[in-house]
């Protein structure tokens, strides 16, 4: 079923100034793409180029100048439903400590769902249920500076599923992690996506993230450059590698072995499916 | 003589308080003048306290640490000259950027130096340039420069104090995968023309291991190996012990080896594994 | 910077950490009210046996107030010298043109026992009461005030915020100065102009990054439906326990007691 819906999405900041014909000014160009309920969608492009700005429009924190976004079928550009869209779709930033509002864990989570004007038993009973979710349960009662930028990312988390959202969108949420960090990020986003069935879109550059999701979308200079399962994208390395973005070292080795002649009809993505592949060849 | 040497070198916070907590413990190395170095270690193994105590921003709890053969801390009032001669370049440096221009900020360290003033902006230009950074925004705010081109800044407002020993934490963090293929390539260049010593942290062993000769495995305060990154990445299940992992591709090849297939160990980079494994498939005649 | 005390937490267990926030603040200004109302000995004496009470009944280790003494150590000095010199009456001991005078010993032994007890008072509220507890007993204190158009919801969240940020700046200001002396910064050294020269590459950058962190904020805060204080609720709910009363009745004692000692003992001056 349909969940988000981008019909020729343009986009430019400063909408005060006198509108000039569509130029090189607009961040985004012309993008459509449909997300359905449950899956788990990953946008990749290198820095500055508008992915971020596609977040944004997910819950309405951005309009579109030219062009629709619907969300569950509500217009993001119809303010009497913003509220609603927000409480739908959360966005988690990048920078996790530049997102929690209160000095205990628990309390931060506590947020979103007061917003809501939510009864204090069910507040309760939900920030549980999200400490829980993100494996924090048991540092609810600590503050946040005490935290490693995993843990604190994944409170992040926490704070937006406590809002029950159908679908949480998330800002290169591993960028300033640490190995470690990233990896706990990524365990979280993955278990609530299967475990929880809450729609995924994941903005990130890390290619290695990408190769995770059931759909992946490449956005460069704004524009949709190609969509497809993790499969059908990075078997594109070299239409990737133009556009500034990278593909695992497991992909790039299969393509470079194929391109001396070596027999690979499918190129691998990861570690364990290059080992298999290569062995079966090699041996 | 060694360059700089560490001997049992400690650092503890909160010495004497219930937080105390030891940072790093009786650490032991030489490095060579013009190393490329590369230091792993995971978060909160000390490596961040390491490289402060190098350039004498936090001084040793117990040990010594020689420049040149001469104990860094011998004259504590001039540890500024050992902070220039040892340049630290901070995680994330952009966010110290304060001046009015990019060529002023730039100038900070070298006016900290009290040179004179043609040296100073001979220097910034230089320091510019193994940055990459377009000669027209040194007159530019620092503020309006795009998140890529202020952490070039902020490196070349370390580089421009010439240090004998180039320190960089993390430079690459939160950059897209080309801008820190590119920002790696120029640091490599810097350390070949200046025949500079350079230290890299970092957390991506693809990129410790294209760019160092020798790696430092830091793991619990402790220094756990110095060696060839080859002889470092070739002990894959000690790091991951460590919380560690070994470059992809390293880990591939590793997994080829021990299914049986005769390539070589303790490979870095994609390009050497392509061609270990043509050359193979050369010998077998297959290819 | 890290080594002051006053306004800190200290988490630990005790009566006074469990009791209703809100009935803390309330006795604290009650209580410095007290000290300010002490007449003569007697009453002093009372109060003084409050702060001692306080203070053990807090459970947090005496360095810890101590330290939060150390700060207005010189503050206290001052004005006890002051009012040493300033009492009128029959000099005891006089030396060109100062003059001590025996109400003037009394004056500065007041002075310094007023404010010792109000550092004491104080120090034991925020060293037993978190922060956050702090803002939202505020809010739910001042919320009468809401009548005359006193934003108070919104005060309150940008009490919580600050508070929530002061570790976070800290670490950066650490980070920042560490920078710039990796870049030959002189922090230490030169006349108080230099100095402050010194601290602008510190403060441009934490300003940038304060800006830079407040947007982003309001960001993340919007994201998550915040629309100020309408049609918020709260998940925790404050309810007074039996101990609370407790220590309203002692408190009410304590009260009396001092208002008792100042109206049938002779006061000092």
């Amino acid at each position: 079923m349909e969940f988000i819906r981008i019909e020729d999405l343009w986009f430019r900041y400063d909408e005060s100034e006198e509108a000039p014909a569509k130029d090189e000014r607009y961040v985004l160009e012309n993008l459509s793409m449909t997300i359905g309920k449950g899956e788990f969608i990953a946008v990749v492009g290198h820095n500055g180029s508008g992915k971020s700005t596609v977040a944004k429009h997910l819950n309405a924190m951005l309009i579109p100048s030219m062009g629709k976004v619907y969300i569950d079928g509500m217009d993001t550009a119809d303010e009497s439903l913003t509220f609603d869209i927000r409480r739908r779709v959360g966005l988690v930033l990048q920078n996790p400590d530049n997102q929690l509002v209160a000095g205990i864990v628990e309390e931060d989570v506590a947020f979103g769902p007061e917003n809501l004007g939510i009864e204090p038993a069910e507040i309760r009973e939900r920030v549980d249920f999200a400490l829980k979710a993100v494996d924090m349960y048991d540092y609810r009662l600590k503050a946040p500076h005490k935290l490693s930028g995993g843990q604190k990312q994944r409170v992040a988390i926490a704070g937006i599923i406590a809002m029950k959202p159908d679908c949480i969108v998330l800002d290169e949420p591993t960028a300033m992690l640490d190995p470690k960090g990233r990896a706990e990020v990524l365990d979280t986003i993955r278990k609530l996506n299967r475990e929880n069935g809450i729609t995924v879109v994941m903005i990130t550059h890390y290619m290695e993230e990408a190769v995770m999701a059931d759909r992946v979308f490449v956005i460069d200079d704004g524009k949709l450059l190609t969509s497809g399962t993790p499969d059908e994208v990075f078997s594109q390395v070299e239409l990737l590698k133009r556009h500034r973005l990278d593909v695992p070292q497991a992909t790039e080795l299969c393509y470079k072995l194929r391109a001396c002649g070596v027999n690979i009809d499918r190129l691998p993505l990861t570690e364990d499916e290059c080992c298999a592949l290569l062995k079966e060849v090699l041996a | 003589m060694s360059l700089l040497s560490a001997r049992d070198l400690v650092y503890t916070y909160s010495q004497g308080s219930p937080l105390e907590h030891i940072a790093v413990n009786k650490v032991d190395f030489d490095i060579e003048q013009g190393e490329f170095i590369g230091v792993i270690g995971h978060t909160g193994s000390g490596k961040s306290t390491l490289v402060q105590m190098l350039n004498g921003l936090l001084k040793p709890t117990a040990g010594t640490i020689t420049l040149d053969g001469v104990n860094i801390w011998a004259k504590p009032k001039e540890i500024r000259k050992i902070r220039f001669r040892v340049g630290l370049v901070f995680q994330y440096p952009e966010y110290q950027l304060f001046e009015e221009t990019v060529a002023k900020d730039i100038a900070y360290g070298p006016t900290n130096m009290g040179l004179d003033q043609e040296e100073i902006e001979d220097r910034v230009v230089n320091a510019a340039k193994f940055v990459g950074l377009k000669s027209e925004l040194l007159s530019k705010s620092p503020f309006d420069l795009s998140g890529g081109e202020k952490r070039r800044a902020a490196i070349a407002g370390v580089i421009a104090m010439d240090p004998d020993i180039l320190i960089l934490d993390e430079p690459c963090a939160g950059l897209d995968p080309v801008g820190r293929d590119i920002l790696l390539a120029q640091i490599y260049n810097y350390h070949k023309e200046r025949g500079n010593t350079v230290i890299l942290v970092s957390h991506s062993m693809e990129d410790v291991a294209t760019v160092c000769d020798r790696v430092m495995v830091m793991n619990h305060a402790r220094l756990e190996m110095f060696d060839t990154a080859q002889s470092v990445f070739s002990r894959g299940e000690e790091l991951s012990g460590m919380g560690l992992r070994v470059p992809q591709i390293t880990s591939i090849i590793d997994s080829l080896i021990e299914a049986g297939i005769p390539l070589e160990k303790g490979v870095l980079t994609v390009d050497k594994a392509v061609l270990g494994i043509t050359e193979y498939l050369k010998k077998e005649g297959r290819l | 910077m890290r080594d002051v005390t006053l306004g800190q937490y200290f988490p630990c267990d005790s009566v006074l950490h469990r009791l209703d926030p809100r009935l803390k603040i309330v006795s604290l200004i009650t209580f410095i009210v007290l000290t300010f109302c002490t007449f003569n000995f007697c009453s002093l004496g009372v109060v003084a046996a409050l702060v001692i009470a306080v203070v053990a009944l807090s459970n947090v280790p005496l360095k810890m107030y101590l330290k939060s003494l150390k700060v207005i150590i010189i503050i206290v000095v001052i004005t006890s010298i002051l009012n040493l010199f300033y009492g009128q009456g029959e000099p005891i001991f006089e030396w060109w043109i100062f003059k001590v005078t025996l109400a003037g010993i009394y004056n500065a032994i007041f002075v310094c026992a007023r404010i010792i007890c109000l550092i004491l008072f104080s120090s034991a509220l925020t060293f037993t009461t978190t922060p956050n507890d702090l803002t939202d007993a505020l809010e739910r204190l001042m919320k009468p005030l809401t009548v005359f158009h006193i934003k108070v919801h919104e005060i309150a969240m940008m009490m919580t915020i600050a508070l929530r940020f002061v570790p976070t700046l800290l670490e950066e200001t650490d980070k920042i100065m560490a920078a710039q002396k990796a870049r030959g910064a002189d922090m230490e050294s030169g006349n108080l102009i230099t100095r402050v020269k010194a601290l602008i590459p510190v403060l441009v950058p934490l300003f940038v990054s304060s800006f830079r962190r407040a947007y982003e904020l309001a960001v993340a805060m919007e994201c998550r439906c915040y629309q100020g204080g309408k049609g918020r609720t709260r998940m925790k709910q404050l309810k007074l326990h039996k101990r609370d009363y407790i220590c309203m009745a002692v408190s009410l004692l304590v009260i009396a007691g001092v208002i008792l000692c100042n109206i049938f003992l002779p006061q000092i001056h």
